[in-house]
């Protein structure tokens, strides 16, 4: 392994602007050198992207009614006084 | 870069300059929970927060005149919440540092170092030869999609520190993208990224650590 190849542990680091589409063009070509030949590294880049797509799986928290009826009010009030 | 308006974006702004109720119920629906957490970052109370979200409401409405399209509307109507906030927290004499909403752990590495070579093994800082990171293909669809997973993403959120919170709720529950979220939340590019980072790792850990129970 040559010695400018990316390490594992600085990888792991790297995986945000990496899926982000972040990183200088360098680094990048070297984070996909390293992907094509260590798996666990595949496996980490898999695992956030599936991370992603079941955290856009879950719902929003709603607001109480009786608050949300509150700024509904609030929005009748601006409506009745322009 | 501003982040242009949504394509949505036109039609919502003049139902609402209409006084149309339903398009500013489906805004307060979509943004309102995200916007308490926003305010409450910044102000002592609950019932301050809820205080601050109704007064931002009201500021967009009598901005909406005047709203000229630059960012996205939920963008604008963030940029309008947090100044508010800010402004509330500093006249009740609370002064938030960002390392309290950030969390302090933000230089600190998001995977345990034992997984990696030390400075004398044969690769330093590579995996050990015994690092074993299983994928998560073979897990059953039922398991990996079920109500349980769900409660353990949003048990993980809920620990984080609020602003890494918000990030990927914004970014990965609502989908917002990257400008409108450090447009929003008033962060730098970098930070936002960073924030997000943290977070995903937070509930990728968590997520590798309920399916291999």
């Amino acid at each position: 392994m040559r010695k400018k190849d990316v390490a594992c542990r600085d990888l792991v680091e790297l995986v945000t602007d990496y899926i982000e589409g972040a990183l200088p063009r360098r680094v990048r070509v070297g984070v996909d050198r390293h992907l094509e030949r260590c798996p666990g590294c595949r496996t980490v880049i898999a695992q956030m992207r599936e991370t992603i797509w079941m955290t856009g799986t879950i719902t929003e928290d709603q607001i109480p009614a009786d608050y949300r009826e509150s700024l509904l009010m609030a929005f009748r009030g601006w409506k009745s006084r322009r | 870069m501003e982040t242009l308006a949504s394509p949505e974006d036109p039609a919502l702004v003049e139902r609402l300059r209409a006084g149309d109720e339903s398009a500013f119920a489906s805004l307060v629906d979509t943004l309102g929970a995200s916007m308490l957490r926003v305010a409450r970052m910044y102000v002592s109370t609950h019932a301050v927060a809820e205080e601050v979200v109704q007064e931002a409401w009201l500021g967009v409405l009598q901005g909406i005149e005047r709203f000229e399209g630059r960012s996205s509307l939920r963008t604008w109507i963030f940029r309008i919440l947090v100044n508010i906030a800010k402004t509330r927290g500093k006249r009740e004499g609370r002064s938030v540092p960002f390392s309290t909403l950030a969390g302090d752990d933000l230089d600190q590495p998001t995977w345990d170092p034992s997984a990696f070579q030390g400075p004398d093994g044969t690769q330093p800082g590579h995996w050990t030869s015994t690092t074993f990171i299983a994928g998560w293909e073979s897990v059953p669809d039922d398991r990996l999609l079920g109500s349980e997973t769900v409660g353990v993403i949003r048990e993980a959120i809920r620990t984080l520190p609020p602003m890494q919170a918000e990030v990927i709720r914004l970014r990965d529950v609502l989908g917002w993208s990257s400008d409108e979220v450090r447009n929003a939340l008033d962060l730098t590019e970098t930070n936002q990224r960073v924030l997000l980072h943290r977070a995903r790792a937070k509930v990728r850990r968590a997520l590798n650590t309920y399916i291999e129970s």
